[in-house]
């Protein structure tokens, strides 16, 4: 069953806190909740479906249920790590296809910055069973992100310029993001010049860490027919999983390669037809991943393909994270997901900021990378229209 | 942990070869009996084929480097690995006693190990 067209994405919100001092991550999911319900003119009563993921205390969906008042019928907890929320949207849209619910609530929250939350890591009760052949090392989000970057740059001739690149374009549209952490525009200097943190990756070809939170809301044609809202349509959807492989390991592709071949299978739609782009960009090295294995170029040409600007609204070929993004607006609960989404669907409904508008938006994607890119990861992808 | 008779309790009875080989610094690895592969981490399920057909093997401990890093503003900085053993799988490991800015992808290292959170682990030096 293809599930192409049979759901709106009719409410977004995101939290404007980058530091939630004194704010409970709880309140953090009901006011991003409350947001998204009331962008999409619908209230607490007709929720049916509720999605959230490790992000959320206790046992998440029971929890998070309980302190909303929520009356679902359909519950996802699905975790695969920062690209949770793009799932969700895909099982969403699943579970209103199905009939097994109408209006989806699909809800995030963290506090890495004041909670004092280890970034990039959900609490674990029980340790998983690499841990004892692993942990040893000290693998670290950071190091394991730059062993990706290491080999692409052996592999393909990757240079730290061109993943720079990638640091200017989100910059370049953060500075007019008035809730972006960082609004300076950097130059590809500044990138390269900044202290290696992991080999081979700088400080600034990391993402920031901040408090904060998102929601979406999504529903079913009828209900989307309803609302005085623009008619966000999901196209295609697809997700995947790669891992280690029992030690046969290639950190050059990620399961991206397979979540967006299903995903433009399903929205019938090329590559080129794509205006706006969403990238989980936790780091430059995972944006550019991203790009060749989604088939915006070819494995090995991401370098060349980001460099000189080409990601920059007005500018480049392929408009990417014209809210800042993960590298300068935000990246609540370390988990980049959530604020792809939100902003490919501010990009549909014309509602971007206009210095960064693409023009004629109605085709836009957004993909996600969980986890860890060179170990076990999650990818996720969704195209939209506006109709 | 500790059982009624005073005695450390097992936590995973399967793993016993790996961690008994690995104190006597012997790094094993599973290979299945039914599709042949070798794989590492160790389990007893194959990962490839899910037989539960698998015998421990020896690694001769020789390998290259597969990708590097090292975590600069750890205190002190440390190198991360990815190495691939001579043997065919890639794991994760340490590089330790090495020049760090002379470590390089393909280079040749070999294994030796370390006691790390309480147990020996097996990591890597320049060959």
């Amino acid at each position: 069953m293809s599930i192409s067209g049979k759901a709106f994405i009719a409410g977004i919100y995101e939290h404007p806190t980058r530091k939630a001092v004194g704010i409970p991550i709880a309140q953090i999911h009901a006011e991003v909740a409350h947001g998204a319900l009331e962008d999409a003119g619908l209230g607490l009563d007709d929720v049916d479906g509720y999605f959230c993921a490790g992000d959320a205390p206790g046992l998440g969906g029971l929890a998070m249920a309980d302190y909303l008042g929520l009356k679902a019928r359909h519950i996802d907890t699905t975790e695969t790590g920062g690209s949770s929320y793009i799932v969700h949207v895909n099982h969403a849209v699943e579970a209103i296809a199905a009939g097994h619910c109408n209006v989806a609530l699909i809800t995030l929250a963290g506090k890495p910055r004041t909670g004092g939350a280890q970034p990039g890591r959900a609490p674990m009760a029980v340790q998983p069973p690499d841990a004892a052949f692993e942990a040893p090392f000290n693998p670290t989000v950071l190091n394991i992100y730059a062993m990706c970057a290491q080999r692409h740059m052996y592999e393909f001739g990757t240079t730290a310029e061109q993943l720079a690149w990638i640091k200017v374009a989100a910059s370049t549209h953060a500075q007019h993001n008035p809730h972006a952490m960082l609004r300076n525009v950097v130059t590809v200097e500044e990138v390269v010049n900044s202290p290696i943190v992991a080999d081979p990756l700088h400080r600034l070809d990391c993402c920031v860490i901040s408090d904060g939170g998102g929601a979406l809301v999504v529903v079913s044609p009828d209900i989307a027919a309803k609302l005085n809202r623009p008619h966000v349509r999901v196209l295609g959807t697809g997700e995947a999983i790669k891992h280690m492989r029992g030690g046969d390991v290639d950190i050059t592709y990620s399961a991206g390669v397979w979540s967006a071949e299903r995903a433009f299978e399903e929205a019938g739609i090329k590559r080129e037809d794509i205006k706006y782009v969403s990238l989980y960009d936790s780091f430059t090295i995972t944006v550019l991943m991203q790009i060749e294995d989604i088939g915006f170029c070819a494995k090995g040409r991401g370098g060349r393909f980001v460099a000189d600007g080409n990601l920059i609204a007005g500018e480049g070929r392929l408009p990417f994270n014209t809210d800042g993004g993960g590298l300068c607006n935000n990246h609540p609960g370390n988990r980049g997901g959530m604020t792809k989404v939100i902003e490919a669907v501010r990009q549909l409904r014309g509602e971007a900021h206009p210095a960064v508008q693409v023009a004629n938006c109605d085709l836009a994607l957004a993909h996600g990378t969980g986890g860890l890119l060179g170990t076990r990861h999650g990818s996720a992808t969704v195209i939209m229209e506006r109709v | 942990m500790a059982d009624s008779n005073g005695k450390p309790a097992v936590d995973d009875i399967a793993l016993e070869p790996y961690w008994h080989a690995a104190a006597q610094g012997r790094l094993l690895l599973k290979q299945c009996g039914a599709c042949d592969k070798i794989y590492y981490y160790p389990r007893p399920l194959c990962p490839f084929c899910m037989s539960d057909d698998t015998n421990w093997v020896e690694a001769s401990g020789d390998g290259t480097i597969y990708s590097w890093s090292v975590q600069r503003r750890a205190d002190p900085p440390y190198a991360i690995a990815f190495v691939t053993l001579n043997e065919g799988p890639t794991l994760l490991s340490a590089i330790v006693d090495c020049d760090f800015d002379a470590l390089a992808i393909d280079q040749p290292v070999t294994l030796s190990f370390e006691e790390r959170e309480g147990r020996p682990a097996p990591v890597f030096r320049p060959a």
